[in-house]
């Protein structure tokens, strides 16, 4: 198991330089001119074009170029990303925790209403309730979240007006940057609590409930099935039985008894599930205009910011690969069954 | 078998039934996209354009489905947008299969280096979610389908060759194949003949499940702007024309409602088809892979 988890770690910076290496070559099918213009800003600077390219290397060979960047990257140097009109680092700084955020209410969400879902279905087996919960859950994985988010601004947006894009709304923006405010995580919902400012923390809540849950609906399926099956698992088991002919209440025997049982899979599964959420944050940050790492993201990528996009895709790429791996150690701590090898 | 058993699979059938029903809804309209939406164009792929206002308009016997900001005509983006839908799915699917197959193939069958090496390439794309690699390698190739539809297969064929190596590493030491090889025929022969019919059947099945899948992503990135350039019939991009157009407007919020609900309940549809489909078939081949 520790060596496992030491030649994973071991691999992650040979992964990390195989998925830079990879994005780096596609960087190159750009002309060098167009890559120059990025560190031009003041169109007066056109002319030094050729300069540009000189100063910084960009008709080297694409191997040369490339541990250029490498070693850059090793000293903490990700470049200038001129979508977020600052340094990568501090980009990454700045959005991540909103992003965090996010991901951490949508997946509270996924865990609670899909163990729920689960034991309902499981308990109400092939019953109308269940094949209604299949259907549903399974609409909702092929519901596109461009389209959910859409379509849930229009209604609580522009009909009822209850909840707006953004992270927050302009009065707490106010508060958040005037100099009383202390920032200690930048998780805004934390740091709203440690200022004793309540009224940030409900407006920060209330603008992360839509975000939240268009994240979340795609990713019940799983979730769902998995806690169904297991359910069903459990309750055709002898304890359960005799825990019935004790006489304790069905409320009991199957939220207590079986329910914890069953959750072992499930709760492993919610690691890999919080994992899938980061490439859905691209989606609906873009959508509700949620300021995060996933809206940077798209901007990078649609306004070509190479550094922008190298310094995003390699955050995201070690994120993922942390996960996952955080998700297999979780598996076998839980489940002594399973060994890794 | 018993009545009760026999009743539960005939529900359980009732789901794959009903994403039969979608996709060969859906493939009958891209069939005939032709005669239920006549192009006048040279590229029957671009919507037409009626003009260059800005306010969408209300369905009526002129416009079906009413028109998309700058006027394109929704009723004839849908229809060819479930072409393009099949076009972009099996395209992908087609040459992601491919990739994989000679892949996976050649890494089960080669095992030592050759399978470490290909199995870290995969490791590679896998390490970065697939939606968030597709936009990237669509951002630097430029906007344009067959860009999209070569970002798609990237993030698409390793998960294809990692169930064929599986299988063919399955194969390998089974008798017929040990057969074959006293009876001394050549490994290439082998591979060919016995090894790949036999690995690839599951992984075939798989992949073209994958489509409604791979269609989603497609409809994602056209969202964002960086798949199919502007005024494709491609329902990602239609969803994305009516972006500016949710809160309504005249004091009605949903004065604007056809320019979203339309294009996404068809893209809701043909995913759910797949999806129905998928189910089912994984419960298929789930039992079968239990009894052997």
């Amino acid at each position: 198991m520790f060596k496992y988890i030491l030649r994973r770690l071991f691999m992650l910076p040979l992964v990390m330089i195989g998925v830079t290496f990879f994005l780096f070559f596609l960087t190159q099918r750009l002309s060098p001119e167009m890559r120059a213009s990025l560190y031009i800003q003041d169109p007066r600077q056109m002319g030094s074009l050729e300069e540009v390219i000189q100063k910084y290397g960009l008709n080297d060979p694409m191997p040369v170029q490339y541990v250029r960047w490498l070693k850059k990257a090793a000293k903490g140097d990700l470049g200038y990303s001129e979508s977020a009109n600052m340094p990568v680092i501090s980009a990454l700084k700045a959005y991540l925790p909103a992003t965090g955020q996010l991901a951490v209410a949508a997946m509270v969400l996924v865990v609670f209403f899909g163990l729920w879902l689960g034991i309902v279905s499981a308990v109400k087996k092939e019953s109308i309730t269940d094949n209604l919960i299949r259907l549903g859950v399974l609409a909702g994985f092929s519901l596109p979240i461009f389209v959910l988010g859409l379509l849930l601004l229009m209604v609580f947006y522009g009909k009822l007006g209850w909840f707006a894009p953004g992270e927050y709304s302009f009065s707490a923006d106010m508060i958040i940057h005037s100099a009383n405010f202390k920032t200690y995580t930048g998780l805004l919902l934390i740091d709203s609590l440690l200022n004793l400012n309540f009224y940030v923390f409900f407006d920060v809540l209330k603008h992360l409930v839509l975000p939240a849950v268009t994240l979340c609906i795609g990713s019940f399926a799983l979730m769902v099935r998995v806690m169904r099956s297991s359910m069903l698992e459990e309750l055709g088991k002898d304890y359960v039985r005799s825990a019935r002919a004790r006489g304790l209440s069905n409320w009991r025997v199957i939220y207590k008894h079986a329910g914890l049982n069953a959750m072992i899979p499930a709760v492993t599964l919610a690691g890999i599930q919080f994992i899938r959420l980061l490439g859905g944050t691209v989606i609906v940050e873009t959508v509700f205009d949620y300021p995060g790492i996933g809206r940077w993201g798209v901007a990078c990528a649609q306004q070509l910011d190479i550094a922008g996009i190298m310094g995003f895709s390699l955050m995201v790429a070690v994120l993922f690969v942390l996960g996952n791996l955080a998700a297999d150690i979780l598996y076998t701590a839980l489940d002594p069954r399973i060994r890794l090898k | 078998m018993t009545l009760k058993k026999i009743l539960l699979d005939a529900l359980k059938n009732k789901t794959a039934l009903a994403g039969f029903v979608l996709v060969v809804f859906f493939a009958l309209v891209a069939l005939f996209a032709p005669v239920l939406a006549p192009s006048s164009g040279r590229d029957s792929y671009q919507m037409p354009q009626g003009g260059y206002s800005i306010q969408p308009q209300a369905p009526s016997g002129e416009h079906y489905f009413g028109t998309t900001e700058n006027q394109y005509d929704l009723y004839y983006g849908i229809v060819w947008g479930a072409r393009m839908a099949f076009k972009v799915g099996i395209t992908v699917v087609f040459f992601a299969l491919l990739i994989g197959l000679i892949v996976g193939g050649i890494a089960g069958f080669a095992g030592g280096w050759t399978d470490e090496i290909l199995m870290r390439l995969t490791d590679i794309i896998f390490a970065v979610p697939s939606m968030v690699l597709a936009m990237v390698i669509a951002a630097m190739l430029g906007r344009d389908l067959g860009n999209m539809m070569i970002a798609l297969t990237i993030v698409s064929w390793p998960s294809y060759a990692r169930l064929v190596r599986g299988g063919v590493l399955s194969i390998k030491e089974r008798e017929f194949v040990l057969a074959a090889k006293a009876l001394g025929a050549s490994p290439s022969r082998i591979f060919i003949k016995h090894i790949i019919p036999n690995a690839i059947y599951p992984v075939i099945i798989m992949a073209s499940l994958d489509i409604g899948y791979i269609v989603l992503t497609a409809a994602s990135l056209s969202f964002l702007g960086l798949g199919s350039p502007v005024g494709t019939a491609d329902w990602g991009q239609l969803v994305a024309l009516s972006r500016n157009w949710i809160l309504g407007g005249n004091g009605n919020p949903f004065a604007y409602w056809y320019t979203i609900v339309i294009p996404g309940s068809a893209l809701l549809l043909f995913v759910l088809g797949w999806n129905l489909l998928g189910d089912a078939f994984r419960d298929i081949l789930d039992t079968k892979a239990k009894k052997a």
